[in-house]
């Protein structure tokens, strides 16, 4: 784009209330889209369901093996199903904001006096409360599996999930908003989305990687997001890794509303 | 209602910069239904995305619905409705659903009884619970004007209304859109592709081509202005029965052209054959004078047709080509 007209969709710092508000509305509508589609929903956990299903026993059978650390091995392991679900749950929903500026939705919402930026977080904050229920659903399974934690970890396990759901949901819409196709979207998507999960040692802990994979793995968020929420389901609160995966996380979630708003607050969304 | 000045827009991509819109100067008073005619690609759609504020122009200035576009787009938010080319529902959210959300983010205080009220107008009541996909085309297209009405904006902009609907939901919606001015007063800015709608419904007309306005007024004057009507002449073949080649020979043609060409009415005059064709101004008034003129020149008539110009003569004449070629 030639111009920049950043003050033309400037939001003054008035208008809090009204950006409350039409959240709260954008999110209502967006939840009763969610409502109508069940289906979606239990599909959208089916995967992480699967993996702590049919590959979760597997580890408890070789928890013994280095890297798994004293606890049992789902402490290691549902924490790492948990951080796939906000992943890949919250990576696609970019799919739903192109149908919507498919369909010309969008543009008949920015003709209105909506706040831009609850046009973002409505959308993100219905995509979080479903992600919640798909955490619960996964942590109660896994707790029927032979997970046991503090009660407290488990809590700061969640919090990490949710933030990283906002962060994913708002970087999915950025780049939905830039492809705004399905057919460049989706491949970008699991491009993206694929290494990250394997680097982040979502399956099994990257303790137990070589040097230059443990390396390559260090360069990416996921891996301090993956390692805080063990620490914390291992109930290791005080540990260097919940406060590394914290400070990662809350700069992940900040950076990635901030750009995501910016997106929507732009001329060409 | 609108006022812009020069008002552009470019776009810089791959291929380098396109300018789409250069510098369109609009007045549009209240209370007026104005259709913006061109063919796909001349701008329209972009102008419509600037007035409307979806896209920041790159030069000029406009007052829309009383607000300055750069300086308060929220506040001609607030005031305009816009009805996109392609609609603006998702086929699975029922109707009401919609134009709820629609009137509590414009803030409506009646929403309930303007909802009905609309829904009624409209012919929408008793498919409020319906998803929109299981709306028929002309339907949903009332749908969403019902969506960019529901805040009662004193100006409304359509984009290409009636693009795919059939004839008879083409008819029903001009009824409802002229129905908008006669009762509420609603300004109408709308764009077409189709003549015969901007015939049939607009006030006045500005056609824009290549991202310039080449031609405003009301139909009636772009037509008269442009094209004049045309009169077509056939004379009855010669008692002499001299040849028919109409170059040189025929006396019958040769007095005709003669006759006719001092005439102040008469601006052009093309014979192929026995056939004369005239372009005259006022052609319906000019009639019975040219038929005395011919009958005093001695020229027997055989047939003699009056045709109006239509709006794509006077898109052929202003942009030299035909509509629908360029569509």
């Amino acid at each position: 784009m030639t111009a920049s007209f950043h003050d033309f969709e400037q939001e003054s710092p008035m208008s809090f209330g009204r950006t409350a508000a039409d959240t709260r509305l954008i999110f209502l509508r967006y939840l009763r889209q969610t409502l109508r589609s069940k289906v979606a929903v239990v599909f959208g956990a089916l995967q992480p369901l699967l993996y702590l299903l049919l590959f979760g026993p597997l580890l408890s059978r070789i928890a013994d093996v280095r890297g798994f650390g004293s606890g049992n091995a789902w402490q290691v392991f549902v924490p790492g199903v948990l951080v796939q679900l906000a992943l890949f749950g919250a990576g696609f929903v970019g799919f739903g904001l192109i149908a919507d500026l498919r369909s010309g939705v969008v543009e008949r919402l920015r003709v209105t006096p909506v706040s831009r930026t609850a046009l973002l977080l409505g959308r993100v904050l219905r995509d979080t409360a479903v992600i919640s229920v798909q955490a619960l659903v996964l942590l109660v399974t896994g707790v029927a599996m032979g997970l046991r934690a503090p009660a407290a970890g488990i809590a700061v396990g969640l919090a990490f999930v949710v933030a990283l759901a906002v962060s994913i949901a708002s970087l999915s819409y950025v780049l939905a908003m830039r492809t705004r196709s399905e057919d460049a979207f989706a491949p970008l998507l699991s491009t993206v989305t694929l290494p990250l999960m394997l680097l982040s040692g979502i399956l099994l802990p990257m303790s137990m990687a070589p040097g230059w994979l443990d390396a390559a793995s260090r360069c990416t968020p996921f891996r301090y997001v993956v390692d805080g929420a063990r620490s914390a389901f291992s109930g290791d609160y005080a540990s260097a890794a919940v406060a590394e995966g914290a400070l990662v996380t809350a700069v992940l979630l900040v950076v990635s509303v901030v750009l995501g708003a910016r997106r929507f607050r732009g001329e060409n969304a | 209602m609108i006022e812009a000045r020069g008002l552009a827009r470019s776009f810089t991509g791959k291929h380098g910069t396109v300018e789409a819109v250069r510098g369109v100067d609009l007045d549009v008073a209240p209370g007026e239904i104005v259709g913006f005619l061109g063919p796909n690609g001349a701008g329209k759609t972009t102008t419509l995305r600037m007035l409307t504020t979806l896209l920041a122009p790159t030069a000029g200035t406009a007052t829309v619905a009383g607000h300055d576009l750069r300086a308060d787009p929220a506040g001609v938010r607030r005031r305009i409705g816009y009805v996109a080319q392609g609609g603006g529902t998702d086929p699975s959210v029922p109707a009401l659903e919609e134009l709820d959300l629609q009137a509590r983010l414009y803030g409506v205080a009646d929403r309930a009884e303007r909802i009905a009220g609309l829904c009624a107008r409209l012919d929408l009541s008793g498919l409020e619970r319906r998803p929109s996909a299981a709306l028929s085309g002309g339907q949903r297209r009332r749908l969403d004007i019902a969506l960019g009405l529901v805040h009662r904006p004193p100006l409304l902009f359509l984009d290409e209304p009636t693009t795919g609907l059939d004839p008879q939901s083409r008819g029903n919606l001009w009824e409802h859109i002229r129905g908008l001015r006669e009762r509420d007063g609603t300004t109408v800015f709308l764009t077409t592709h189709y003549l015969d709608e901007a015939d049939a419904l607009c006030d006045r007309l500005l056609i824009i081509d290549h991202g310039r306005i080449v031609a405003e007024g009301t139909p009636e004057q772009l037509k008269r202005r442009v094209a004049g009507d045309v009169v077509t002449l056939e004379l009855a073949p010669g008692p002499d029965g001299a040849p028919e080649d109409g170059l040189s020979g025929d006396p019958a043609t040769g007095r005709a052209k003669a006759a006719l060409a001092g005439h102040p009415a008469v601006r052009e005059a093309a014979v192929a054959g026995r056939t004369v064709r005239l372009t005259v101004e006022n052609g319906e008034r000019e009639l019975m004078g040219l038929v005395r003129l011919l009958d005093g020149a001695g020229v027997e008539l055989a047939s003699l047709s009056l045709a109006r110009p239509t709006l794509d003569d006077v898109f052929l004449t202003v942009t030299g080509r035909s509509l629908r070629d360029a569509a």
